[in-house]
């Protein structure tokens, strides 16, 4: 037994933020008219970035001519695999989000010109690689090397920032289905990203909405691509494991 | 610029169909300020057409009052199989267009 706990240290079972059956994902904060919108498979506005990375997904890019489906054939092979994002590379051994890894493929497999932040083409082929996981669980994976980032996660979704000196927690914990300004605040759960937000009149990912959130409170906002954005879109993850994927969300 | 187009699979002659459509278009209003200050010129989708059979079945006359990505629908009345083809321009003279075969069921 003591032999055993040297080689393999336990880690300590963690307790849900929020119990499975209280859980309720973005959709349910929705006016019935977004809501409706949302579940249009035309109409959702977001399905036209979706529809775009559909298109971009057999383009060749870099000096190989690699596309997307060269490595990963159907798109179909990418149903499960952005709920299990963000994710440890087991190369690097670095958290990666899902906009992470498309720009790995893009720089390290495709060789290929790097995609901005935010920029079309990232935003539709993740768009496109998301909607394939649309229905499916959240799943994140937060053993081994995730623990770490998903502790310092946990402590950035509990810690006071900015001009309000507000955290995540009160908003989405304390205040979830009341109002701010005009809107119903929710659980604060990434599963409707990356989401056509009618404020943004465009989509944009989820880090997109966690800068929008400090921008809001009046605090410094994250890099794109920085560790904070990583750790706490971990935790967020797994804060609403279990809950469906509904990629592209419609939000305010 | 991409566009979808949604009308019934199989319609028979002398139905009264749904088309509709959704463009992708930043709609710049013009009222707009960049991070600098500066006034984001308007550059929105000024006029869009839909031709049924190479016959204009629809005009869209459009301004910074629209909001991005238009949705837009209107009825038509099937006649014969043929091509639903939309077209637009937009305040910096910028073309789309997009058709979908409409298949009359016989």
């Amino acid at each position: 037994m003591a032999a055993d706990a040297q080689q393999r240290p336990v880690q300590r079972p963690l307790q849900r933020p929020i119990a499975p059956e209280n859980l309720r994902p973005g959709s349910a904060y929705l006016s019935a008219d977004l809501k409706a919108l949302q579940d249009d498979e035309f109409a959702n506005p977001g399905m036209l970035w979706v529809e775009r990375g559909e298109r971009m997904w057999s383009d060749a890019a870099g000096p190989d001519g690699k596309s997307c489906a060269t490595c990963h054939g159907a798109a179909s092979s990418m149903k499960g695999v952005a709920t299990s994002y963000p994710a440890i590379d087991k190369a690097s051994g670095r958290l990666l989000t899902l906009e992470q890894r498309i720009r790995q493929c893009r720089s390290e497999r495709q060789h290929a010109p790097q995609w901005d932040y935010e920029s079309p083409e990232l935003l539709s082929i993740s768009a496109y690689v998301a909607s394939q996981s649309r229905g499916m669980p959240m799943n994140v994976n937060i053993d081994g090397a995730a623990r770490p980032h998903l502790e310092a996660g946990r402590r950035l979704y509990s810690q006071r920032m900015g001009q309000m000196n507000l955290a995540c927690t009160h908003c989405h914990d304390d205040n979830a289905g009341r109002r701010i300004y005009a809107e119903r605040i929710g659980q604060g759960h990434p599963t409707g990203y990356p989401a056509y937000r009618l404020e943004w009149q465009s989509l944009g990912s989820l880090g997109r909405r966690l800068r929008a959130c400090l921008s809001g409170i009046r605090g410094d906002m994250f890099a794109p691509g920085s560790n904070e954005h990583g750790d706490l879109e971990l935790y967020l993850a797994w804060r609403a494991q279990g809950l469906a994927s509904e990629v592209p969300g419609v939000r305010h | 610029m991409a566009a979808r187009i949604q009308i019934p699979a199989n319609p028979r002659r002398g139905d009264i169909i749904d088309v509709r459509l959704l463009v992708q278009h930043a709609m710049e209003t013009g009222y707009r300020y960049d991070d600098h200050g500066k006034l984001v010129p308007r550059n929105v989708i000024t006029e869009l057409t839909c031709a049924y059979g190479g016959r204009e079945v629809f005009r869209a006359r459009m301004s910074q009052g629209i909001a991005a990505n238009p949705y837009l629908q209107f009825p038509l009345l099937v006649t014969d199989s043929g091509d639903i083809e939309i077209s637009w321009v937009d305040d910096a003279g910028v073309r789309g267009s997009e058709k979908r075969a409409l298949q009359v069921r016989e």
